[in-house]
């Protein structure tokens, strides 16, 4: 069945659509990344006008995590005292990320900038995900306990506050800094950033991985729902209808993907997570070195 | 400035062709062209009688074109080219003018039933709808450019050349089909039929297809763009409440 998109201004299947928002609400609700950086490529791929594909998947990801947020508050899965604490850093980041946005699109080559970010940050994330995770897995067969509560040095910093949920008492600061950390780097790469946060959560702050995710999505849903307003006001690219078609996929998958993400051990969640993120990374490594079959491409002419 | 000319030239014709023997009586399957949500390409019907007062000329068999030019606009082509290993854009060139859609229909081979110098008057195949000037001085085949704009938007068939697709009976009757791509832009689409002997264009005719948006398709579209702080809101409030509702029937669903 095709559908006519009013903003974007091309026709697709509207099954197509459904079925790419389902997968990605499925690893929404999984693993507590709003999918970002996976549906805008996937759009692009289905001829969905960049600028579009971008603002659209921001308002997809909010409804997917608003759902898997919700099955995760019934499980009391969600930290709100470190949701908010992100949250105030994210806003922060954000807004110097948007500055850099600009900067960096008039110097031109925006384009490459953000591919090259995508490359760095999911192969470094995802790499250190994988091992760290393969490492976990091989140290719990040995049938020694999995240790992941140490004393990292972000603990010895001041402003101490107690985060009940995650079973933390550490200092505001590390929190604050990887929300900021998150939220510029969400506005420059126009993604929720769970696939950062959650790992920076793990890594960084020692939360642990149930508790993560549910407080990624909070934070995501936030920064998310900030950038759709921003979208839709300043650019009109925000297309309702293909929005919709995403999301009546998405949080029928996120729903599903909270109750399978609930049955996995926690390693294998996390080491599912890195294949997807170097998965991704590769495909857009490769982009960039293999010769494509066109050399030119069309941009629209924005009035600057 | 151009347009001025344009419309000198356009009206030098009139006048020429207003003596002229021949002249075209046009229909359309359908003058305006709806874009609906189940919107899925259309086939528009050019159809037409050739009016004339004497009998039929002697000499060269009458030929048809037929051109529809969807709104112009201004776009960026951009190479890539390989640096340190990666694939980067590493020039541009701004076209000044390229319609968004191009179908030119021909009852022969193009070269055979128009002439070099009709083309270029009339702007009538895809390189001379196509408007590029101030290319940037470092740029050293501008040509390239234009060429790649025309290739990438043929594959994505805005752009259409059909040769035989005009079919022309007893010299006075000729019809043709265009098909409207799904991914059409909103606007008006410029519909041009040229009579041609000889190469030489001997009458000519414009109308307009009216292609726009209608009912849910109109009122998203003017919403997200004369209100785009409630249409922001609604966005969001059909995210939010999707997600609630999805969670809700799951959780009845699993009781």
């Amino acid at each position: 069945m095709q559908i006519y998109l009013p903003i974007a201004e091309v026709s697709v299947n509207a099954f197509l659509l459904l079925g790419l928002g389902g997968i990605v609400g499925i690893l929404s609700g999984m693993f507590g990344v709003g999918g970002g950086f996976l549906i805008t490529p996937l759009l692009f791929f289905v001829g969905i006008p960049p600028a579009v594909a971008v603002a659209t998947s921001t308002n997809q990801i909010v409804a997917s995590s608003f759902s898997a947020l919700l099955a995760h508050l019934k499980r009391r899965t969600v930290d709100f005292r470190m949701g908010w604490v992100l949250l105030a850093g994210g806003l922060i980041g954000s807004g110097i990320g948007m500055f850099i946005f600009n900067y960096l699109k008039s110097l031109g080559q925006v384009d490459l900038l953000v591919t090259l970010c995508y490359v760095i940050f999911l192969g470094i994330i995802g790499g250190l995900m994988f091992f760290e995770s393969l490492r976990a897995i091989r140290r719990s067969r040995k049938g020694g306990r999995v240790q992941r509560k140490k004393h990292y040095w972000v603990h010895g910093l001041p402003f101490k506050l107690r985060f009940r949920v995650s079973g933390l008492y550490i200092s505001v600061i590390p929190p604050v800094l990887v929300g900021a950390a998150v939220g510029m780097l969400s506005a420059i790469m126009g993604v929720g950033g769970g696939f950062i946060m959650v790992p920076a959560m793990i890594y960084l702050l020692g939360m642990p991985t149930k508790v993560v995710i549910g407080t990624s999505l909070l934070q995501i849903i936030f920064v998310t729902g900030f950038t759709t307003m921003l979208h839709a006001t300043t650019n009109q690219t925000v297309d309702i209808v293909l929005a919709v078609l995403l999301l009546v996929g998405g949080v029928l998958g996120a729903q599903v993907g909270t109750r399978i993400g609930v049955r996995m051990q926690a390693e294998q969640l996390r080491i599912l997570l890195a294949v997807l993120v170097l998965a991704v990374c590769g495909k857009l490594a490769l982009d960039l070195l293999l010769e494509p079959a066109e050399l030119y491409s069309l941009s629209p002419v924005t009035a600057e | 400035m151009t347009r001025a000319v344009f419309a000198f030239v356009g009206l030098l014709f009139t006048a020429l062709t207003a003596t002229a023997e021949e002249e075209i009586v046009l229909g359309l399957s359908q003058a305006e062209v709806s874009i609906t949500t189940n919107f899925d390409g259309s086939e528009i019907l050019v159809y037409g009688a050739v009016k004339r007062e004497t009998p039929i000329p002697e000499g060269a068999p009458l030929e048809v074109v037929v051109t529809v030019s969807g709104p112009s606009m201004p776009i960026m082509v951009r190479r890539k080219e390989r640096r340190f290993g990666i694939w980067v854009n590493v020039d541009a060139v701004e076209v000044d003018r390229a319609p968004s859609f191009y179908a030119v229909v021909t009852s022969g081979p193009l070269s055979e039933v128009l002439k070099r110098i009709e083309d270029l008057r009339h702007r009538i195949s895809i390189p001379r709808a196509i408007r590029s000037v101030g290319a940037p001085m470092e740029i050293e085949n501008p040509v390239k450019f234009t060429e790649a704009l025309i290739r990438v938007r043929t594959a994505s068939n805005l752009y259409q050349v059909i040769e035989d697709g005009v079919k022309v009976d007893e010299q006075t009757l000729f019809r043709a089909a265009v098909a409207l791509p799904a991914s059409l832009t909103e606007g008006a689409y410029d519909t041009r039929i040229f009579l041609t002997r000889g190469g030489d264009v001997v009458a000519q005719y414009e109308t307009v297809i009216d292609v726009r948006k209608v009912g849910m398709e109109r009122w998203l579209f003017n919403l997200a763009h004369e209100q785009a702080f409630i249409y922001g809101l609604l966005s969001l409030f059909i995210a939010v409440s999707a997600g609630w509702v999805a969670s809700a029937v799951f959780g009845l669903l699993r009781r």
